[in-house]
């Protein structure tokens, strides 16, 4: 019985409870790995891992045609949300992006938010993604962020809060479909009795959304024609890119596939120049557009700002969301949603200090062991100093990048993530996890029942980045 | 289909056009992967056809390489690598070696690496083969396959591009892609065949008197080999190998699906239907004009007018016609120069600029 010695030690762990009996929504799950042996869970994992490098669900780890090509890891063990708690999730998510994007019409209009004293100014205007050449620009139909990803965490009492969210290019969505694909191969039976919510239609959604989102002015007898823009084959997201758009049924274009004429953008096809209404872009917003923004791009299209103020194209998310999940604004989050809403935030952020508040800085600077320090602006897991985990060194380090330029950092309390049983090659063991669920913005907001569970699979380590060490599971959300 | 459901349908359905970069890539794809499987059966072959001669010198064997290892013109790349042409050397080379650019390696990288770019168009089946094969040779080597038995391997390959056509036929829509990649595939099936009939020229035979003795013999027999052409052959001409036949069967045969004729047809028919596709492109009509010509001089000339005008100099002709008509497609169709960015750049700032004026 592979789940004999499994230890929940003292986290909140999300298949048992602290007694270890196994919590009521994975009974089916527990009751059907436990049945399994060592050997056979084996030969399944490995199954999974050749069907992702034949199915070239890869990345390449130096960026050339002879480069090693690895999968993202993946554990075999779903991870199960109950119905119950996916409706607070989902509440939880909808009320969040609602208010982030009434919060980006305002900063890029009235700024009341400013002027009544919620925010304090020099936090907007110093974000380093906030755009001031889209001041009272009209974005269609008034959405700004279409697709966001959201971080999750839960804490030592299983509570759901929001590590941060994800409003530029949120990536990882192909994953929690082909996670999906390769459980459904590898283990059938687990399905049948479980009554899981299918994933897969979020390609359709997304094209909706970008459908929805066509400029004002489109006028085609179809409908209007979307495009993914990528950086292109070497960029680590792009089996991604490529995916997304196969399953949509869109073209995938690089920045030398599009020209801007008559602030229109068209696509260089072998039937000449066709015209492009919707961008789905995969670009940050520094490199779309060289004339505008970094003239050292060489990823972007020249004119494509133009176009797009010019009410010719429309951009999904549009430019100038970065603003929203600058990790300083993020701490003003559930002061938006009362603000904008009048309710209160049904998922918590998690208890933050901002360096550039003297009070709370003295704090830090006082307390760097005990905290987890982050980069305003960075992903990925970079630019953070886990205090309790880190050296003399890093911790003075952060200390004078802190103090040279405290807008750029925040500082939280780390939290003991959930655990999450977790194949080890001979055993299951916790390891702890993140949810990254998928919020669609188009007629209406729709979240994606699952998303990606992102796993840290070295022992005892709470990053869940990829590019750190972590893996991903399936992530299965419970029907009624 | 109810209205509404057709209205619906029509809602979601974008227009029908494929970018000349994805054009491009399928082409390349295509050819890639073809000049792979001809390489296979080339190098197969020959390994095999020296295991007939028994105990032969090192002078032979490198006097046997000699001319495969040039029909691709990589002969110069070749002795910067290794001091002489042997089976090892001559495998490890046409098989391993990314300095080659035609080896089995560089074919399937860049056929899977053009595939790679173009994901989204073609079926996941297609891709899998591309990316089967790379992991495939990626994990071979030549001491490996010395060891295991070469002529499997060189199957192996073979099977990868003959499922790739098939997939290919049953998964990808008869669209303009699907043309491209027919077109890429017959210019270099017709390009191969020229350059295969062109090494039994090259490689010279012991003795003026060997002519149409073993030696000769086994040559166009393995030349028939290689172009997968033995049998088709024997069902036509029964059973002796008289190399003005063969020549004949792989230059002009109607019927065997890679005779050079054959394959410059299925060009034109799909050159054909690309420029039917895309006829808002201006396409010079030049080329194209001078390629049907050549077509059409397939189908007068005779064997022997061959051979008194001179076998080497005809092959290098067909080679440059289809060449031609290939890179013309490309520049044409396929490919857009870059993008001169600062122009561009300045471009854009000054209709900004003018747009703010009005």
């Amino acid at each position: 019985m592979l789940f004999d010695n499994y230890q929940t030690e003292n986290f909140f762990d999300e298949m048992f409870t602290a007694d270890g009996s196994a919590r009521p929504h994975y009974q089916g799950v527990s009751d059907a790995l436990n049945a399994v042996t060592a050997r056979e869970f084996c030969d399944k994992q490995n199954a999974v891992e050749n069907a992702f490098m034949r199915g070239g669900v890869t990345f390449t780890v130096y960026n050339d045609s002879q480069g090693t090509e690895r999968i993202f890891p993946f554990d075999c063990v779903p991870r199960v949300i109950s119905a119950e708690e996916w409706d607070v999730v989902e509440r939880g998510l909808v009320q969040r992006l609602t208010a982030l994007n009434m919060f980006l019409h305002d900063i890029y209009h009235e700024q009341k938010i400013i002027k009544d004293r919620v925010i304090p100014p020099q936090y907007v205007l110093s974000a380093k993604h906030f755009r001031r050449e889209f001041m009272n620009f009209e974005v269609p139909k008034d959405i700004y962020a279409h697709i966001c990803g959201t971080d999750l965490i839960r804490d030592r009492d299983g509570n759901y809060l929001v590590l941060e969210d994800n409003l530029r290019c949120p990536s990882g969505a192909s994953y929690m479909l082909e996670n999906r694909n390769a459980l459904k191969r590898t283990f059938p039976e687990l399905f049948q009795a479980s009554g899981v919510h299918p994933v897969n239609e979020y390609p359709s959604e997304l094209l909706k959304v970008l459908q929805f989102c066509a400029p004002a002015n489109f006028a085609g007898d179809g409908a209007p024609n979307a495009v993914l823009l990528t950086p292109g084959v070497f960029n680590s997201a792009y089996f991604e890119h490529a995916f997304l758009a196969r399953q949509m049924g869109v073209p995938i274009v690089e920045g030398r596939d599009l020209v801007v004429r008559d602030f229109k953008v068209f696509m260089r096809t072998t039937a000449g120049l066709v015209k492009v209404d919707v961008i789905y872009r995969r670009i940050d917003d520094d490199f779309l557009d060289p004339s505008v923004f970094r003239d050292d791009s060489l990823l972007g299209v020249p004119g494509l700002v133009n176009a797009c103020r010019a009410g010719n194209v429309s951009l999904a998310n549009s430019i100038g969301t970065g603003v929203a999940d600058d990790k300083v604004v993020y701490y003003f989050v559930p002061k938006m949603i009362k603000y904008y809403l009048g309710e209160d935030p049904i998922l918590p952020n998690v208890d933050t200090y901002l360096a550039s508040e003297p009070s709370d800085c003295s704090h830090i600077l006082a307390n760097l062991e005990k905290l987890v320090v982050k980069s305003a602006n960075e992903a990925g897991g970079y630019g953070m100093l886990m205090g309790p985990w880190a050296s003399k060194a890093e911790i003075e380090e952060f200390r004078k990048l802190i103090e040279a330029n405290p807008r750029n950092f925040i500082a939280q309390n780390p939290v003991a993530l959930s655990r999450h049983p977790t194949w080890t090659g001979d055993q299951f063991e916790g390891r702890h996890v993140d949810l990254r669920p998928y919020i669609l913005y188009g007629e209406k907001i729709v979240v994606t029942p699952g998303g990606l569970t992102r796993v840290a699979l070295r022992k005892g380590s709470l990053v869940v980045n990829s590019s750190q060490g972590g893996g991903s599971k399936d992530t299965w959300v419970l029907k009624k | 289909m109810s209205t509404t459901a057709r209205e619906e349908v029509a809602r979601h359905k974008q227009s029908n056009v494929m970018l000349s970069r994805v054009a491009g890539n399928l082409y390349w794809m295509s050819r890639y992967l073809e000049r792979a499987e001809n390489q296979a059966r080339l190098i197969d072959v020959n390994l095999q056809i020296l295991l007939d001669f028994g105990q032969i010198g090192a002078e032979t064997l490198k006097a046997h390489w000699l001319p495969v290892l040039r029909s691709s013109g990589d002969e110069e790349q070749f002795f910067k690598l290794y001091n002489t042409a042997d089976n090892e050397s001559a495998t490890d080379f046409l098989t391993f070696r990314l300095e080659n650019p035609n080896s089995l390696i560089s074919c399937i990288s860049n056929a899977r690496e053009n595939a790679r770019q173009v994901r989204d168009q073609i079926s996941s089946e297609m891709w899998e083969v591309l990316n089967d094969a790379y992991h495939f040779i990626q994990g071979a080597s030549a001491k490996k396959i010395w060891n295991e038995g070469a002529s499997a391997f060189y199957d192996q390959i073979k099977r990868f591009s003959h499922l790739f056509q098939g997939i290919t036929v049953s998964t990808f829509s008869r669209v303009e892609g699907f043309e491209f990649i027919q077109f890429g595939k017959y210019l270099e099936r017709a390009d191969q065949i020229t350059r295969l009939l062109d090494i039994k020229y090259h490689i010279l035979l012991p003795k003026a008197s060997d002519v149409g003795g073993a030696v000769d013999t086994a040559q166009w027999h393995a030349v028939l080999r290689s172009a997968s052409a033995l049998e088709a052959y024997r069902r036509y001409y029964v059973a002796d190998i008289l190399f003005k036949k063969v020549v004949e069967f792989l230059l002009f045969d109607e019927n065997f699906p890679r005779s050079l004729k054959f394959c410059c047809e299925q060009m034109a028919s799909f050159i054909h239907l690309i420029t039917e596709a895309s006829a808002e492109t201006k396409i010079s009509e030049e080329p194209m004009e001078r390629f049907k010509v050549f077509c059409g001089r397939l189908s007068k000339l005779s064997v022997d007018e061959i051979f008194n005008g001179g076998m080497h100099q005809f092959l290098d002709t067909a080679q440059i016609e289809v060449g031609a008509i290939g890179a013309h497609l490309y520049t044409s169709l396929m490919y857009h120069p870059p993008v001169d960015l600062q122009a561009e750049i300045r471009f854009q700032q000054q209709q900004e600029q003018q747009q703010q004026c009005l």
